[in-house]
C-alpha cells in the first residue's frame, strides 16, 4: 500500500474522502455539528464573554481588581467555605445513603417503580422542595408538632433558615441523582463475582470490601463530582431555607448580589469563575486519585 | 504436593427440591457421591443441572430436602461455610486482582499466613500449568488461561467438593479438548471429587465415572458412561446420547426382551429397554453410526438420500422415508444424491422405547 502511494502518489493514492474516512470523519460526521453551534452559543461564548469581562473591573483599577477584592473581603471569600461546607457533607452524605441503598435495590423486582418514587423530587425542582420543607420543617409545622405531641421535645427544634434547612434540601433533591447514578454503576458488576467469593469463604462484609468497593471506586468517583458540582451550584434553597446573610451565604449568592442588586456584572462574572474554579479543582482531584484504582471492565471474562 | 483436599466419605442429596414460584426446577433429586468420583450432570438447557449445583453450592436455597456430607447437614449454611470449590461458567474472575491474588483470595479470606498463601498459590499455579503468568490481571490472559485460574481459585482452597458449571462451554472446540483432558488430571492429581455439569454428552462420556442425566428437574438416569451409552434406560435419555433416528412405529410382535415394531410397513425388531405390549406405539432408537445403506430385508427401511456429507474416511447422509421419517446414516460408499436406499442394522444395535408422556412425567 505504501510503497504503491509513493510510486504513484497522483494517479493512484486515495481520494481525500477516503483518507478522512480512515481516520474516522465522514458525511456521518457533520451530525455533531448542531450540536457543537449549541454549545459554542450556550456555553462557550458565554464563558467566555464573562471570563472577558471578569478582567473589567467596573470601578476602573487593574484588570485584577475584581479578584483582589474578593480575596480581600472575609464577607466575599467566606462564601468559598461556606459553599464547600454544605456542598462536601451533602455529597458525602448522598452516596453514603445511595451505596447500601442500591445494594439492596438490585436484588428487587419492581426496581422501575421505587426509581419512578426517586426520581420525583428531581422533577419536583428545588424551590417546590423549599417550600414543602419551610413548613414541614418549621417551628409550626408537622415534624417539630409531632415531636412535641410525644413529649420528645418541649421547644421546636430550629430546622430551617439555618445550616441544616439547606442541607435537608439539597439531599432531598441531590439523593435521586446520586442513587441511580450509583444504582447503575452497582448492577453493572458481575453478580458472579459476588458468588465466587462466596463459595471462596468471603462474608457479606468481605465481599462488599474486596470485591465490590474496588470496583465501584471510579463509578463512585464519577458519582462523587457529578453530585458535588450540583450541590455546590445550590441558590434557591440557600436563599429560602437558610440565613442567605451568614452560615449559609454561599458563592451563588455573593455572585447574584454582585450582578443584580450592585449592577456589578463584571464583579458577578469574576465569582462566577472563582466558582468554577473551585468545583473544577475539587472534580480534578477526585478523577486523578481513580488512577489508584482498577478501572477495567467490571466483568471477569472476555466472552 | 501439599494442596490436600478436605476428607469426607460421602456428599448425599436427599430428595433434594427447589422452586421458583409455581416452577418446579427440581424435583425430589437424591443422589450419593462418593469421594474421588467425578460426576457428571448432563441434561438439555433447562433440565435443572445448574440449579442443582447452585443448590449444592448455597447459591440457590433448597425448597425441599437436605443435603449431607457424611453426617453435617449443609443444606442450612451459607455459601462461604460450606467450603466447596467451584468454578463458574464465565469463570468469574476478580478483575482487579491479578493471578496471583485471585488464586489467593480464599485463602487470603480465611485469614491464612501470608507465607501459606505463598506457597499453596506457588502449587496451585504449577498444577494448572500457569507460573510466569502470575502477574497478570484476568483481561490480559486467552480463555483457556482465564480457565485455569479459575480452577486453580477453587481447588487451592482444599474444598471437598470441586463444583463445575459447564466450565467449558466458552471455549474453542481445540481448547475444549484440551482443558478436558486437563480437568480429568487435576481431578486424577488431586484425588479431588468433582460434580461437572455440562450439556455436551461427550465432555460427559469422557470425563465422567458416573453420569447423572436430568430431564425437566428429574433425575432420569444414573450410571457409567458405558451403562447410559449402551443403555439408556428411557426414550429421552437415548435421544441425548446420541440415539439420533427415532423410528415411530406400532408394537406387533413380543420375543423375550425383543420387540417387533411396525414402521411404516418395515418389520424392526430390536431391544426392547422399557415395557411395550402389542399394539401399542413405540419408538425404536437408532445411532447414526448404527444405520448403514444396505439390502432389503429385515430390520431394512426404505429412504430417499437428502444430503450426503464427506466425513474422511465414511459418508454421513440424511434421508427421508416414504412416511416422512428423518434418517441420519452412514456409508462406506459414496450415494447419490436422491437415490433411493435400504437403511438397516442388527437387532441389538436397536433399542425399542414405550411411547414418552407428554409433559412432565
Amino acid at each position: 500500500m505504501d510503497t504503491l502511494a509513493h510510486a504513484s502518489p497522483v494517479e493512484h493514492g486515495p481520494s481525500l474522502g477516503q483518507r478522512l474516512a480512515a481516520r474516522g470523519f465522514d458525511a456521518v460526521t457533520l451530525l455533531v455539528v448542531p450540536a457543537a453551534i449549541f454549545s459554542l452559543l450556550l456555553f462557550v461564548y458565554p464563558f467566555a464573554f464573562g471570563f472577558v469581562l471578569s478582567f473589567e473591573p467596573k470601578a476602573g483599577g487593574d484588570w485584577l481588581a475584581n479578584y483582589r477584592r474578593f480575596f480581600s473581603d472575609a464577607f466575599l471569600y467566606d462564601t468559598i467555605a461556606n459553599t464547600l461546607w454544605l456542598a462536601i457533607p451533602v455529597t458525602l452524605v448522598n452516596l453514603l445513603l445511595a451505596i447500601p441503598i442500591a445494594f439492596r435495590v438490585r436484588l428487587m423486582r419492581n426496581q422501575r417503580l421505587l426509581t419512578t418514587i426517586l426520581v420525583l423530587p428531581i422533577t419536583l425542582g428545588t424551590v417546590l422542595v423549599a417550600e414543602g420543607l419551610l413548613n414541614y420543617l418549621g417551628p409550626q409545622g408537622w415534624f417539630n408538632r409531632t415531636l412535641m405531641t410525644f413529649g420528645l421535645i418541649s421547644q421546636p427544634l430550629k430546622l430551617v433558615h439555618n445550616y441544616w434547612g439547606v442541607f435537608a434540601s439539597l439531599v432531598i433533591t441531590g439523593f435521586p441523582f446520586t442513587f441511580l447514578l450509583t444504582l447503575s454503576y452497582v448492577t453493572g458488576i458481575d453478580p458472579a463475582l459476588e458468588q465466587a467469593a462466596a463459595t471462596l469463604g468471603a462474608s457479606a462484609w468481605q465481599r462488599f470490601r474486596h470485591v465490590y468497593l474496588p470496583l465501584l471506586m471510579p463509578g463512585l468517583a464519577i458519582t462523587f463530582c457529578l453530585s458535588f458540582v450540583q450541590a455546590f451550584s445550590v441558590f434557591p434553597s440557600a436563599v429560602l431555607l437558610g440565613e442567605p446573610a451568614g452560615s449559609t451565604r454561599v458563592i451563588s449568592i455573593a455572585a447574584a448580589q454582585a450582578a443584580f442588586e450592585e449592577y456589578d456584572y463584571s464583579m458577578g462574572s469574576a465569582i462566577a469563575m472563582i466558582m468554577g474554579f473551585v468545583q473544577l479543582a475539587i472534580v480534578v482531584a477526585v478523577l486523578a486519585s481513580r488512577g489508584l484504582f482498577y478501572r477495567g471492565p467490571a466483568s471477569g471474562a472476555k466472552g | 504436593m501439599t494442596i490436600a483436599l478436605s476428607q469426607f466419605d460421602e456428599v448425599r442429596l436427599d430428595r433434594v427440591s427447589r422452586d421458583f414460584g409455581a416452577l418446579n426446577a427440581l424435583r425430589d433429586v437424591s443422589l450419593s457421591i462418593r469421594r474421588g468420583e467425578f460426576i457428571a450432570l448432563l441434561g438439555p438447557s433447562g433440565c435443572g443441572k445448574s440449579t442443582t449445583l447452585n443448590c449444592i453450592a448455597g447459591l440457590l436455597p433448597v425448597t425441599g430436602g437436605a443435603i449431607w456430607l457424611d453426617k453435617n447437614r449443609v443444606d442450612t449454611l451459607r455459601p462461604e461455610e460450606r467450603g466447596f470449590g467451584m468454578v463458574f461458567q464465565n469463570y468469574a474472575l476478580f478483575p482487579h486482582l491479578n493471578v496471583r491474588q485471585n488464586i489467593g483470595f480464599g485463602l487470603k479470606m480465611r485469614g491464612r499466613p501470608k507465607a501459606e498463601i505463598d506457597r499453596k498459590v506457588d502449587e496451585a499455579l504449577s498444577l494448572v500449568r500457569l507460573q510466569g503468568q502470575e502477574n497478570k490481571l484476568p483481561g490480559q490472559l486467552s480463555g483457556g488461561q482465564q480457565q485455569r485460574v479459575a480452577i486453580a481459585r477453587a481447588i487451592v482452597i482444599e474444598p471437598p467438593l470441586v463444583l463445575m458449571d459447564e466450565p467449558l462451554s466458552n471455549l474453542d472446540a481445540k481448547l475444549r479438548l484440551e482443558m478436558r483432558a486437563e480437568i480429568r488430571r487435576i481431578h486424577n492429581e488431586l484425588g479431588a471429587t468433582t460434580i461437572y455439569v455440562t450439556h455436551d454428552q461427550d465432555e460427559a462420556l469422557s470425563l465422567a465415572d458416573r453420569i447423572v442425566v436430568l430431564r425437566d428437574g428429574v433425575v432420569r438416569q444414573v450410571g457409567s458412561p458405558k451403562e447410559l451409552y449402551e443403555a439408556p434406560a428411557h426414550f429421552d435419555v437415548a435421544d441425548f446420547m446420541g440415539f439420533r433416528n427415532k423410528l415411530k412405529g406400532k408394537v406387533v410382535g413380543i420375543e423375550g426382551n425383543r420387540a417387533i415394531l411396525d414402521v411404516e410397513g418395515a418389520r424392526i425388531s430390536g431391544v426392547a429397554r422399557e415395557r411395550v405390549s402389542v399394539g401399542s406405539t413405540a419408538y425404536a432408537a437408532i445411532r447414526s453410526d448404527d444405520l448403514e445403506v444396505g439390502e432389503a430385508g429385515p430390520n431394512a427401511i426404505a429412504a430417499t438420500v437428502d444430503t450426503i456429507e464427506y466425513r474422511g474416511r465414511e459418508f454421513v447422509g440424511t434421508a427421508h422415508s416414504a412416511g416422512g421419517l428423518d434418517f441420519v446414516f452412514r456409508s462406506h460408499v459414496p450415494v447419490e444424491l436422491g437415490a433411493r436406499v435400504h437403511l438397516r442394522t442388527e437387532d441389538e444395535r436397536i433399542l425399542v422405547f414405550a411411547e414418552p408422556v407428554q409433559g412432565r412425567q
